[in-house]
């Protein structure tokens, strides 16, 4: 049975809710005061851990829909990715914001003598010439390879953010470890594709 | 002589009888621990107020007891709340070793006789860059060192945490070998200055209640003017040495931890800032304090150089 671009279409609001609500829960809970006894780092590892977790959602859509009957999750691939990048804008919006309060010196500073913060805000710069190219207007303005070749970017980034999130941990790296695992096995099935299609 | 059999006591009330009275033993040893050490140290914040500096204010108990590093019972500063509830801090024993005259096994309480529990409102700094006040209740660790008489040769002090996989599951053989979290005992290290020095406490308390599982029940030490993790808790053996010991996170890492670790906002964390810290329950960070605000140590290490024995 083919997953048809119909019933895509129809699930594709319940996934925008589902992706939105966690930022609009955790800011609720940021403001009312119920997140923790240190609420900015909080609220700060939730955003980025999400992140993560739509990277490798994106990059397992994407690799899902390369089989024909699953071909129409390409539908919702976009929409992930996007939200990836609207939890990563909310992660260092907190950074600049709540955590630094716009103290341009001092993360300036940050930047460059934290290779954790520089690996941060590299995957965050790489990231935004997908966000600009993912509308219909820029995949036909832009040749097909082009596009293609900036979108592969993301396995790029998805391996710059684990060493983000790997930095930041003391010991016990368990939980960036499994999502490099994750990552590996991914990009692994995406190379195996490529050599079959060839 | 003819025994009835109605008066031999059945083997299981026998048993029974002797856990009651175990039990009670403790129950009333507990108290005796609890009541006269702090019958006079009061559960309200306002008392406290008296020994704050001014810009500092007291974290909550509930802030205090909620978020800690104390890996034994779990990585994630939620988890020593959850996770020590099954952890036994009484009966106490504290082993004394190495270089002084009499090694003993003191009992805890034997221990504390005749040492008054003094108040000591410190500031605590995480090597993560976050910050609390705390109203400890303790005794300085010099009285201990008195008492115990240290030979000559004594140059450092190592302490050592306990070892109970069984009631701390971060030492749980299978949860500490997959992930590696940190190799047990836990153990950490002072130079005899400055565990002499008057501000080195040992602590048994809080906001006068006794010391929670999750803070190190039920003797910790605290040194105000280094960071967070030398402070190490549920002690269980203190030896004596002439030579530096080792400390647990500079033998996993000492490239980021070193065996001083003094608060220090010039020499940076090699992964992140010291230069400044949250104050826990503040929004603004605050810049970091030379020795968190203790200067008066800083004659413990004249003529060193701290960026190299950081």
């Amino acid at each position: 049975m083919i997953l048809s671009t119909k019933s895509i279409k129809k699930f594709k609001p319940y996934i925008f809710i589902s992706l939105l609500t966690p930022s609009i829960v955790w800011l609720y809970q940021f403001i009312a005061g119920n997140l923790g006894i240190n609420p900015i780092d909080e609220l700060m590892d939730k955003l980025g851990e999400f992140a993560l977790q739509l990277i490798i959602l994106t990059l397992f859509v994407s690799s899902l829909s390369n089989f024909k009957i699953l071909r129409s999750l390409q539908l919702v691939r976009r929409m992930i990715g996007l939200f990836s990048f609207f939890y990563i804008v909310l992660h260092f919006i907190t950074y600049i914001f709540l955590d630094h309060f716009f103290n341009w010196e001092f993360i300036l500073k940050d930047l460059y003598k934290r290779p954790f913060i520089l690996l941060g805000f590299i995957s965050f710069v790489l990231l935004i010439p997908l966000a600009i190219t993912s509308n219909n207007y820029m995949l036909k303005k832009l040749r097909y390879k082009l596009w293609k070749n900036i979108h592969k970017l993301i396995y790029l980034v998805s391996i710059l953010v684990i060493f983000h999130y790997f930095l930041l941990t003391k010991s016990d790296a368990i939980y960036p470890l499994i999502y490099l695992i994750l990552i590996l096995i991914l990009l692994g099935w995406r190379l195996i594709q490529k050599i079959i299609k060839n | 002589m003819k025994i009835l059999n109605s008066e031999i006591t059945p083997y299981s009330s026998y048993i029974n009888r002797r856990k009651f009275i175990k039990n009670t033993l403790l129950t009333s040893l507990a108290i005796s621990f609890s009541k006269p050490l702090f019958s006079k140290h009061s559960e309200s914040p306002s008392t406290y107020n008296k020994f704050l500096e001014e810009n500092d204010n007291l974290n909550t108990y509930h802030e205090i007891t909620n978020y800690n590093n104390f890996y034994e019972f779990g990585t994630s500063k939620s988890d020593p709340a959850k996770y020590s509830q099954s952890f036994k801090p009484l009966p106490w024993q504290l082993a004394v070793e190495g270089l002084v005259e009499k090694p003993k096994i003191f009992d805890l309480e034997s221990l504390l006789k005749g040492i008054t529990i003094e108040d000591r409102v410190y500031r605590l700094r995480c090597v993560e860059a976050w910050s609390m006040v705390i109203p400890w209740q303790g005794f300085s660790l010099s009285k201990l060192i008195e008492k115990v008489k240290p030979l000559s040769s004594a140059k450092y002090i190592q302490f050592e945490t306990v070892y109970r996989p069984e009631e701390m599951p971060g030492q749980k053989k299978l949860f500490n070998e997959i992930r590696g979290i940190l190799p047990w005992p836990y153990v950490e290290g002072l130079r005899m200055d400055e565990a002499m020095h008057p501000l080195t406490i040992l602590s048994t308390g809080m906001y006068g209640h006794n010391l929670l599982n999750q803070n190190g029940a039920p003797l910790r030490l605290v040194v105000p003017w280094k960071y967070g993790f030398k402070s190490i808790k549920s002690i269980v053996k203190i030896r004596f040495m002439d030579k530096e010991p080792n400390t647990t996170w500079s033998d996993v890492n000492p490239y980021e931890y070193a065996f001083y670790s003094n608060v220090n906002p010039q020499v940076d964390h090699k992964r992140w800032t010291q230069a400044t810290e949250r104050r826990i329950g503040e929004f603004y960070r605050r810049p970091t304090l030379m020795f968190n605000g203790y200067e008066e140590v800083a004659e413990l290490y004249k003529g060193m150089d701290l960026k190299k024995y950081f």
